[in-house]
């Protein structure tokens, strides 16, 4: 992660209970969350997180319900208080911030997409995607054009006068993503923001989402339990479970490198050409090699070399970067990272271990 | 011989074991254990010469009627209720010092009110309402509604009595909501504040309405309308609070959640977001307000309130079986036009946000 860093976390706790001080004392000590809950009565939610945020860059956190992620992204812009730690916004600390600051921050720094929308059902789609101008106190007039250019951006020209519920669910999220990049924030927070949509629907909003990305470079928090998803929109990844970090970095690397039993069981279910790259497995060198099949950008999938060299395993490819050759691939190293490295052939086994 | 010395009565031991029977004789018989009035079954022990004799079966509830037989010192119940009276009548000047400036712009509204729907002429006042009939409903088979209610009850005659009584609901309704609406937004932002509140409703609604009248012909003067219209506002205020407190509580949290993630300050989220959302049940509220309104303008008429009341007053006072029959069902026109009116309103405002 070489690139400026817009947000960091620095060893953020987050207890719920009564007295969450005196529990915070036992978590620093070791005690984990299932044990917390029955002595003490009180819910671990986060323990000791540590991130780095990019900036420009998707930053996805993945973990299954209960493990903390959706608590996590709501201490970002303090729609909860930590129990302890730290929340750097480009090098602030949000923490200090007065009400009007963290007004600030909310209305022009960050802005933030919902699983279940969370539309405002009074308000048109149009006055619901100025949000943010009218909050500040513009008037719909001074807004509409910057707002219907939004809308038109994500594929909702001319629906400005409907009220949410004469959408579907798609389309409101739509309105909902168009509602936070109004706001011209830097950073954008999704929680869940694809969960509650059918899959063909996701896959389209995911593709949006990648689009507007590539157009827009925010720096977008995305929250998933989806580990096809995470992989598909990550830059960097971080696992969380039961509310503390597994493991986090670069998608290819962590599918490579699984550290945990738990992370390995969830890696072993997913299309791996699908999501591996060349780069990741191709044999770093710019040397030359006789008997070259062809030559593959560093950034193609895997599914897509499979579909060209038409299965032929004694294939050799020359990966190329921006035109010149960064390595070799061949075909059998390709194979053999389709099979999930660490015995792990047996998901169950990985299940009962995680 | 005191007359008390034959008298037996069943909780004497107790004053007896603990040795209060000096404190018992001396300040109460001295001055009015024997001259306050006797109970029944005194008398009666007094006709038949000697002391009732008490099975255990009989062992009566130690109350303060049968502990003052014991003992002097205690006072009766009826000391309670007199006490009560006194007591309020005591601070009566002093509270009426108070409430009474407080109160007054109401006996205005109300005496303005009545003045103005008796002054404006029937061929304005019915067409006037038929045209607020369609301003809130937009339903021209409602105005119909109107007309043809008002126009009955104009042809028998009771166009002034039905004017009075719409004139009280109208102000009392509208102070109602003016005061109910910001209670229950009170209540909905504070717990403590809903917690000292909801016990208070409760009295109020649970409350015989009639309760209400007695303290309230001591503080102010019959012939005073505030007197009516205080009794109303306690009966009627409680449904609009405490739907307004339901109906803010009730906003989605998804969607308040969302007016914080994008930096709305408390009171815009109040008038942008809560508001709004809860108008269909703060509707409902002042629906429900409107009625019990009507409700306790009958009753009010005991105490001088104007309008279709007194007439059912009348039919039950001197067994007038047709007046009160007729008036009974104006009430019940009245009643059905203020419900299919409020209900028309409340039924625009959920067609036009539906959740």
């Amino acid at each position: 992660m070489s690139d400026d860093i817009k947000i960091k976390i620095r060893n953020l706790y987050k207890i719920f209970g009564n007295d969450p001080e005196m529990a915070l004392e036992h978590v620093k000590n070791g005690m984990g969350k299932t044990d917390l809950l029955a002595e003490h009565n009180h819910v671990l939610g986060l323990n000791n997180i540590n991130v780095d945020m990019p900036a420009g860059k998707t930053t996805v956190i993945m973990g299954l319900s209960g493990s903390g992620k959706s608590t996590l992204i709501r201490h970002l812009n303090r729609l909860i208080d930590p129990t302890a730690g730290e929340v750097l916004v480009d090098g602030d600390d949000i923490l200090s911030y007065s009400d009007k600051q963290l007004r600030d921050l909310r209305q022009h720094r960050m802005s933030m997409v919902f699983q279940k929308f969370a539309l405002f059902p009074h308000r048109t789609v149009l006055e619901n995607t100025g949000l943010a101008p009218s909050i500040e106190g513009k008037s719909k007039k001074r807004y509409e054009d910057e707002a219907r250019k939004w809308l038109a951006r994500v594929g909702l020209e001319g629906q400005g006068d409907q009220y949410p519920h004469q959408l579907s669910g798609g389309m409101q999220q739509r309105v909902g993503i168009a509602r936070a990049l109004t706001s011209n924030s830097d950073i954008m927070l999704m929680d869940e923001a694809f969960s509650a949509l059918d899959p063909l629907i996701r896959t389209d909003m995911q593709n949006l989402l990648i689009e507007l990305q590539a157009e827009l470079q925010k720096t977008v928090v995305f929250i998933t339990h989806d580990l096809d998803e995470s992989l598909k929109l990550a830059d960097h990844l971080v696992i969380l479970k039961d509310g503390f970090i597994v493991q986090q970095g670069e998608p290819q690397h962590i599918l490579l490198n699984p550290c945990d039993p738990y992370i390995e069981d969830f890696v072993s279910d997913i299309n791996r050409a699908r999501v591996l790259r060349v780069r990741s497995v191709m044999r770093r060198t710019t040397e030359e090699m006789g008997e070259i099949s062809g030559e593959v950008d560093h950034d193609d999938n895997l599914e897509s070399l499979i579909e060209r060299s038409g299965g032929d395993t004694t294939n050799r490819y020359r990966v190329m970067k921006n035109g010149k050759q960064v390595g070799i691939l061949e075909m059998t190293d390709l194979v053999r990272s389709l099979v999930p490295q660490g015995g792990s052939s047996d998901p169950e086994a990985a299940r009962r271990a995680g | 011989m005191p007359p008390d010395e034959g008298r037996m009565a069943t909780y004497d031991f107790i004053f007896d074991k603990l040795g209060l029977r000096d404190w018992c004789d001396g300040s109460g018989a001295g001055e009015n254990g024997s001259s306050g009035p006797m109970s029944m079954a005194d008398l009666l022990g007094q006709t038949t010469g000697d002391a009732v004799e008490v099975s255990a079966w009989d062992t009566p509830f130690p109350s303060l009627d049968n502990l003052h037989d014991a003992c002097d010192a205690i006072p009766q119940s009826r000391d309670l209720t007199t006490g009560l009276e006194s007591g309020f009548l005591n601070i009566k000047d002093s509270l009426k010092v108070v409430v009474d400036p407080l109160t007054q712009p109401l006996s205005w509204a109300l005496n303005e009110m009545l003045w103005v729907m008796q002054a404006v002429p029937w061929w304005i006042m019915i067409p006037l309402l038929m045209l607020i009939t369609y301003a809130v409903g937009r339903s021209l088979k409602l105005v119909g509604l109107v007309a043809l209610c008002f126009g009955f009850l104009a042809f028998i005659d009771y166009y002034d009595y039905t004017m009075q009584t719409l004139a009280i609901i109208f102000v009392c309704a509208f102070i109602c909501v003016l005061f109910g609406v910001p209670i229950g937004i009170a209540m909905s932002r504070s717990d403590r504040t809903q917690r000292v509140m909801i016990p208070i409703l409760d009295m109020l609604q649970t409350l015989p309405p009639f309760v209400y009248l007695i303290p309230l012909i001591f503080l102010f003067s019959v012939t005073e309308p505030k007197l009516y219209g205080i009794a109303i506002i306690l009966y009627a205020i409680v449904p609009v609070v405490r739907l307004t407190d339901l109906g803010i509580r009730l906003v989605d949290q998804d969607v308040i959640e969302a007016a914080d993630a994008f930096g709305m300050t408390s009171r815009q989220k109040l008038f942008g977001v809560q508001i709004p959302l809860a108008l269909p049940n703060i509707m409902a509220g002042v629906n429900q307000t409107i009625m019990m309104s009507l409700a306790m303008v009958v009753i009010a008429s005991l105490v001088s309130a104007p309008g279709l009341g007194v007439l059912v007053l009348r039919g039950i006072r001197s067994l007038e079986l047709g007046v009160g029959l007729l008036s009974g069902l104006g009430i019940v026109l009245l009643a059905i036009i203020l419900d299919r009116v409020t209900k028309a309103a409340l039924a625009r405002i959920n067609s036009s946000q539906p959740k």
